[in-house]
C-alpha cells in the first residue's frame, strides 16, 4: 500500500487516489498531426525505474498530483503540482 | 473430571491446572487445561493420529508446535462457523471447543482412500498434468470430481460467516514483529528515547522460546526476565504490546498489516467482540524478530505419527507439561536438539539415544554422555517403523549402511534452523545463502527502513541476539529522530556451551517415500523427478510439484526442497535461490480483509430526495450503480410488464413524472467555461445563449464516445452540464484532468452538483398544464420557455429550475430544486397533475420511451461506438475547431462508413419476440458468429408500435432500411425475422416535443 504526499492535503493513503497513468506524455493535441495523437494516446515507455505518474486525489481535494515513483521499488521520490518539475534522485 | 491425561507430566508447564476444560475431537471428549493448545491437549491424551494427508491419505500426527505445522489441520466449529485447515498447534483450547479431523473417509483410523498410497507410482509430481488427459470430455464430468473428492483439505462452511471482523488503524514510529528474546530487547532499546513502539506477538504470551526454555537470563530463569521486561514495557506510555497478533504483511512506505485473534473461542461466545481484527499499521521503521523454524529430516516414512520436530517436543514438555511419548529417540544434525533429550530425561522419560549426523562427538555429546544418554555419531534415520503410530526407527550411517533398529514411540528430529524469511523477503529482495550457518539469511536491509534481528536474522546464539537487538532498536529510534540513551546494556544470557557447526541436512539414503512437504505430499522423489523432467528453476519446481504451496507456505519444507534440488543439480544452494514470500505470511480469513465492509457497508445505497415517496407509493426498485431507482409503480396485481406498459402509455397520452435525480450534474464555471466545453464536446458551446440548453456528446481521447447529455448556460461564465447516471464520476474526472493538466491556461473550475439538485422529468402532452397549475405565477408559454430553453424561478425562498428538454419525445420538462426540496415539489406537481391522472413512471417506462424515440443509452454507448455510429456524424463534422478525440476518430477503422450503425428493428410478424444480444444474420440456417452483421442492443415491447421493437447496430445500417434479416438468439434457440427501419419509431418529425 502506497502513501502519497498530496501537495494540497499532505500525506495520504493510496486508497484515496486513483492512478491515472503516465505523466511524462503530453495530452494529445486537439488538431494537427494524427501520429502525434496516436503516440500520446497509445505509446508508453513502461520503464523499470523512475516514472512520472498521475495520481488523482478523488477522495480528497480532487486534484491531479504528479508523482515521481520507482516502478521497481515503489519508492516515491517526490510529488508536486501538475506543472512541477520532479527530478529523479541522483 | 475423572478422565486421565496419560501423557500429561505431573508438574511444570505454564498451563493452569486449576482450570480444567473439555474439548471435543471427532466426537469424543478430551480433558485439558486452560493454557493448552488443541495440539498439546490431544498429545496429553495420547492422541497421535490427527489427520490424513492431502494426496495419499497417509496417517499424520502433530509435527510442530506453532505456525509451521503442516499436518495437524482440523476443522473447527460447526455449521456456518465451520472453519477448515486450522492448525491445531495455534488453536487455544477452550471449554466446549468442537474440532474434527479432515480429509478422511469414512473415519480417521480406517480411511478407504489410503489406497492412493499404494498407487503412489502414478500419483507423482505433475500427475494431474500427465494422467486423465483422455478423453477430454471426461475431465469435467468424471476426473475432476473424483480428484476433488480424493485430494483435498477441509470443507468450507456453506452459510455466510456469522462473525464480525474489525479493521483497526495504528501509527507507530517503530513496529516490532515478534516479542521473543530479540523483539523484547529491541523494544526496550527503541522505546527508551520516547519513540512510539508497537510490539506484536503472535502467541498469547510474549517471550518466544524464553517463556518456557530452561535457560537463564541476568542470572535468573529466563521466564522471569520475560515477565519483568513485559511489565516494564507495558508501564511505558509510548509502548503498546498486542498479543495473539501476527504481523502477516509488509507493504510499501512503512505500511504493514497484522491479524489479531480476538476471542480465543471459535464458537463466538461473546457477541460483543469481533472474532478477528485486521490491523493496518503505518509505521516509520520495522524490526523483524519473528524467529527461526526448525527443519525436519528427509528419510523414508518420515511422516509417521510420532515423528516430531525436536524444539517442538521440548516446548510441549516445558510449556504444556506434555511428553508426547514414553520412549524417545532424538535424530539431529546440530546441537540444539540435545537440549530436548536433556529436558525429556529430566521429565522422567526414557531417551533411547541421540543419533547425530556428524561423525565426531562435540561438546553437547559429552554432556549427554555425562547424563548417561547414549550418543550414536554418523547416524541418520533410515526408516520410521509403524503405521498409525511410530514403533521404532532403523538407523543408518551417512553412506546408507544399515546400523541398528531402535524401538521408540517418538522421534524428535532436527535438521537445523532456518530464519523465518516470510516477512523479511516480502519487499521483493532475495535471501542470501550462508554456507557457515547452513541456511538462507534475510536480504541486506541497509537501504530499507527495516531491521532483522535475532533468530530471524540467523543469530541463534542468545547473547548475540540480545546485543544485536539493542543496536537495532537504538538505530531504528535514532533514524526517526528519537534520542538514544548512552548506556543501554543488553541482557546477559546464561552460560551455554559453544555450538558446533551443524551438518547440512540432505535426503537420508533410502528408496521409500521420504516427505519434503508434508502438507502437499511432495516427496524427495518428486523433487528429483521434476528436475529430471526439466522443471529445474525453483519457481517451476514449486508449481510442478506444489512444494511449499500449502496453507503452511512451505515453512518446514521450503529450504529442504531447495537443498534437494541443489544437490540434484550439483549446484550450490545460492545459485538455486528461493521462491519469494508474498503477503500474507500466514493464512488470513477473507472476512478479516473485508472487515466491516460487508453487505450494505460494502455497497452502500444512494437514495434520492424522493425515495420516501417512492417507497410509500409501492415502487419496485432497481439498483443503478449504487443508486436505488424506481423501476415501475405496479398497481394492484399488475406485473412489471403491465405497469411499464401503462406508465409509458400515460406519458404518450397524458402526463407522467419520473425521478431523474441520479443523472450526473456538473457545474462548469469561469471566464473560459465556454471554451473549455467546446474543446470537450463534439459540438460547440461558445455561441450558446444564456438561458438555452444544448445536447452534446463527448469522446474519449481515442475517438470513441464517452458520454452524452445536456448543457445549460446560466451565465456567460456558468454552465451546468448533465451526464448519464453511470458515467457521472468518469466524466467529472475527465473534466478535471483537462482543466488541471491539459489546459491549465483556461480559467475554469468544475464541481459535481449531482447530490445538490433533485430533478424530476415531467413529460407528456399535459405536462405544460400540469406545471402551470403547480407554479401558477410562472410564464411557461412556448414563447417564454421554448424547446431547449430553461427558466430560473423562485420556488418560495429557493431556486427552482425548469428546463424544457425531452428524453421521451413528448412535450416535456425537467424541474430541479435543491435536494431537500425534492419531495415537497414532487408532491406539489403530483397534486397539480391530478386532473390529468399524472402517472409516476420508473426506469422501465423511461427505457421504453427512449427506445421508441431512438435515443442511445448505456447499451449503445458501450465504449466501442463512435459519434457516427449513433447518428451524430453531422454534428461531429460541423465543428470548426478541434476537440478531444477528433483526430483519432478520423482513423480509417473508426471512420469506415461500413461500420455497424444504429438502426431500428421490428419483427416482420408483430407477435415476434425480440431479445437484447441477438445477432443479425442474412440466413439463420447453420450460421455462426462469422456470419453476424450486427446485433440488437436494446429491446422493448412498445405500446406505440404495439409490438416488440429494438435498437441495434448493423453494418452499413444507414443504407439498409427495409431489408429483412434474421435475429438469432442461440441461448434460447430462437430466430425471428426482422425488418430494418429508422431508430425513431415515434414522431420522427419531432412535432410533439415542440408542441
Amino acid at each position: 500500500m502506497h502513501r502519497i504526499d498530496c501537495p494540497w492535503c499532505g500525506l495520504r493513503d493510496e486508497a484515496e487516489f486513483q492512478y491515472q497513468g503516465d505523466a511524462s506524455v503530453a495530452p494529445p493535441p486537439l488538431e494537427g498531426d494524427i501520429d502525434e495523437a496516436m503516440a500520446a494516446v497509445y505509446l508508453r515507455e513502461n520503464p523499470r525505474g523512475w516514472h512520472q505518474e498521475w495520481w488523482h486525489h478523488v477522495a480528497g481535494c480532487r486534484q491531479y498530483v504528479r508523482v515521481l515513483r520507482h516502478t521497481g521499488s515503489h519508492e516515491v521520490a517526490a510529488t508536486g503540482w501538475p506543472d512541477s518539475r520532479l527530478e529523479p534522485p541522483a | 473430571m475423572s478422565m486421565v491425561q496419560p501423557d500429561r507430566l505431573e508438574s511444570g508447564g505454564t498451563i493452569d491446572r486449576g482450570r480444567p476444560l473439555t474439548v471435543n475431537f471427532d466426537g469424543r471428549p478430551y480433558p485439558g487445561y486452560a493454557g493448552d493448545t488443541l495440539a498439546s491437549l490431544l498429545l496429553a491424551n495420547g492422541v497421535r493420529l490427527v489427520g490424513r494427508s492431502f494426496k495419499y491419505h497417509r496417517p499424520r500426527g502433530v509435527l510442530g508446535a506453532g505456525a509451521e505445522e503442516p499436518n495437524a489441520l482440523v476443522e473447527l466449529g460447526v455449521g456456518a462457523r465451520r472453519e477448515p485447515n486450522t492448525r491445531a498447534t495455534l488453536v487455544e483450547a477452550v471449554d466446549g471447543l468442537v474440532a474434527r479431523s479432515q480429509n478422511r473417509f469414512p473415519s480417521l483410523r480406517h480411511d478407504l482412500l489410503a489406497v492412493n498410497g499404494l498407487a503412489h507410482r502414478f500419483l507423482v509430481a505433475g500427475f494431474y498434468y500427465k494422467t486423465f488427459m483422455w478423453p477430454a470430455s471426461f475431465w469435467e464430468s468424471v476426473y475432476e470430481r473424483q480428484i476433488r473428492r480424493a485430494a483435498g483439505l477441509g470443507r468450507a462452511a456453506a452459510a455466510p460467516d456469522p462473525d464480525r471482523y474489525e479493521h483497526v488503524h495504528a501509527h507507530a514510529d517503530v513496529v516490532i514483529a515478534g516479542a521473543g528474546a530479540a523483539g523484547l530487547q529491541a523494544a526496550l532499546a527503541a522505546a527508551a528515547g520516547g519513540a512510539r513502539v508497537l510490539l506484536l506477538e503472535a502467541d498469547r504470551c510474549p517471550g518466544g522460546r524464553l517463556a518456557w526454555e530452561r535457560a537463564s537470563v541476568n542470572g535468573r530463569p529466563a521466564a522471569h526476565w520475560v515477565a519483568d521486561t513485559v511489565s516494564r514495557l507495558e508501564g511505558m506510555d509510548n509502548v503498546r504490546i498486542l498479543r495473539r497478533t501476527t504481523l502477516t504483511s509488509v507493504y510499501d512506505h512503512g505500511v504493514t498489516s497484522a491479524l489479531e485473534q480476538v476471542a480465543g473461542d471459535p464458537a463466538g461466545s461473546d457477541p460483543a467482540l469481533p472474532r478477528q481484527r485486521l490491523w493496518i499499521i503505518r509505521g516509520r521503521r520495522l524490526i523483524v524478530a519473528s524467529g527461526a523454524l526448525e527443519r525436519p529430516l528427509v528419510f523414508d516414512d518420515n511422516d509417521r505419527p510420532g515423528v516430531m520436530l525436536a524444539a517442538a517436543v521440548r516446548s510441549y514438555v516445558n510449556r504444556y507439561a506434555v511428553a508426547p511419548g514414553r520412549s524417545f529417540l532424538v535424530a539431529t544434525t546440530g546441537d540444539d536438539a540435545y537440549r530436548t533429550a536433556f529436558d525429556l530425561q529430566d521429565a522422567g522419560r526414557t531417551v533411547v539415544a541421540v543419533a547425530d549426523a556428524r561423525p565426531h562427538a562435540g561438546a553437547m555429546a559429552e554432556a549427554a554422555r555425562e547424563r548417561g544418554i547414549r550418543v550414536v555419531n554418523d547416524a541418520l534415520p533410515a526408516r520410521a517403523l509403524g503405521r498409525l503410530q511410530l514403533r521404532g526407527v532403523r538407523l543408518q550411517n551417512g553412506n546408507g549402511a544399515p546400523l541398528e533398529e531402535l524401538a521408540c514411540d517418538c522421534l524428535a528430529v532436527s535438521g537445523g534452523f532456518s530464519p523465518d524469511l516470510t516477512l523479511s523477503t516480502q519487499m521483493g529482495e532475495r535471501p542470501v545463502w550462508s554456507e557457515t550457518l547452513g541456511c538462507f539469511l534475510p536480504p541486506p536491509t541497509t537501504d530499507q527502513p527495516v531491521e532483522v534481528v535475532g533468530a530471524a536474522a540467523g543469530v541463534l546464539e542468545l547473547q548475540a541476539a540480545f546485543s544485536g537487538a539493542v543496536d537495532a532498536g537504538a538505530r531504528a529510534a535514532a533514524a526517526v529522530g528519537y534520542p538514544v540513551p548512552a548506556d543501554m546494556p543488553p541482557a546477559t544470557a546464561g552460560s551455554s556451551a559453544p555450538s558446533d557447526a551443524p551438518a547440512l541436512p540432505v535426503r537420508c539414503p533410502g528408496r521409500g517415500k521420504a516427505f519434503v512437504d508434508f502438507q502437499n505430499d511432495v516427496t524427495a522423489d518428486d523433487v528429483r523427478l521434476a528436475n529430471q523432467e526439466g522443471f529445474a528453476s525453483v519457481e517451476h519446481l514449486k508449481r510442478y510439484t506444489t512444494l511449499g504451496m500449502g496453507t503452511d507456505q512451505g515453512k518446514t519444507s521450503g529450504v529442504n526442497g531447495l537443498l534437494l534440488l541443489a544437490r540434484e543439480q550439483g549446484r550450490p544452494p545460492e545459485q538455486v535461490g528461493t521462491t519469494r514470500f508474498r503477503p500474507p505470511a500466514v493464512p488470513v480469513a477473507v472476512g478479516a480483509y473485508a472487515g466491516h465492509r460487508t453487505g450494505r457497508a460494502f455497497a452502500p445505497i444512494r437514495r434520492t430526495a424522493m425515495d420516501g415517496w417512492h417507497r410509500r407509493s409501492g415502487a419496485s426498485f432497481i439498483e443503478a450503480g449504487h443508486w436505488l431507482r424506481p423501476s415501475c409503480y405496479p398497481r394492484g396485481d399488475e406485473d412489471i410488464a403491465g405497469a411499464t406498459w401503462r406508465e409509458a402509455l400515460a406519458v404518450r397520452t397524458g402526463v407522467g413524472i419520473c425521478d431523474v435525480s441520479t443523472l450526473g450534474k456538473i457545474d462548469v464555471m469561469g471566464p473560459d467555461a465556454a471554451e473549455f466545453l467546446t474543446r470537450l464536446y463534439i459540438n460547440g458551446f461558445r455561441k450558446l445563449a444564456v438561458g438555452r440548453v444544448r445536447y452534446g456528446a463527448m469522446l474519449r481521447p481515442d475517438g470513441h464516445l464517452l458520454d452524452d447529455g445536456t448543457t445549460s448556460r446560466f451565465a456567460e461564465d456558468h454552465f451546468v452540464t448533465t451526464t448519464t447516471t453511470a458515467n457521472a464520476a468518469r466524466v467529472l474526472a475527465h473534466m478535471e484532468y483537462h482543466a488541471q493538466v491539459a489546459w491549465p491556461d483556461l480559467d475554469v473550475a468544475v464541481c459535481s452538483a449531482t447530490e445538490q439538485w433533485a430533478t424530476m422529468a415531467v413529460a407528456g402532452p399535459r405536462s405544460r398544464e400540469t406545471l402551470q397549475l403547480a407554479f401558477p405565477d410562472a410564464d411557461l408559454s412556448d414563447e417564454a420557455l421554448p424547446f431547449m430553453g430553461f427558466l430560473e424561478l423562485d420556488g418560495g425562498g429557493f431556486p427552482l429550475r425548469v428546463f424544457r428538454i425531452s428524453f421521451s419525445g413528448e412535450l416535456a420538462y425537467e424541474v430541479s430544486v435543491p435536494w431537500g426540496h425534492g419531495e415537497p415539489i414532487w408532491c406539489r406537481i403530483m397534486a397539480a397533475g391530478a386532473p390529468f391522472d399524472i402517472t409516476p413512471y420508473g426506469t422501465e417506462a423511461l427505457s421504453v420511451l427512449r427506445i421508441e424515440k431512438g435515443h442511445p443509452a448505456g447499451p449503445e454507448l458501450d465504449g466501442r461506438t463512435t459519434a457516427a455510429d449513433i447518428g451524430l456524424g453531422e454534428m461531429f463534422a460541423k465543428q470548426k475547431t478541434g476537440f478531444v478525440g477528433r483526430l483519432l476518430a478520423t482513423r480509417p477503422g473508426l471512420a469506415d462508413p461500413h461500420r455497424p450503425r444504429l438502426v431500428g428493428l421490428r419483427p416482420v410478424d408483430p407477435a415476434g419476440r425480440l431479445r437484447g444480444g441477438a445477432h443479425l444474420v442474412a440466413d439463420a440456417k447453420g450460421c455462426g458468429i462469422e456470419d453476424s452483421q450486427g446485433w440488437l442492443s436494446s429491446v422493448c415491447h412498445s405500446p406505440q408500435v404495439e409490438s416488440w421493437i429494438a435498437l441495434g447496430f448493423l453494418a452499413d445500417g444507414a443504407r439498409r432500411t427495409g431489408e429483412v434479416l434474421h435475429a438469432v438468439f442461440p441461448l434460447r434457440g430462437e430466430t425471428v425475422a426482422v425488418e430494418v427501419c429508422s431508430p425513431c419509431f415515434v414522431d420522427p418529425e419531432g412535432s410533439r416535443l415542440r408542441g
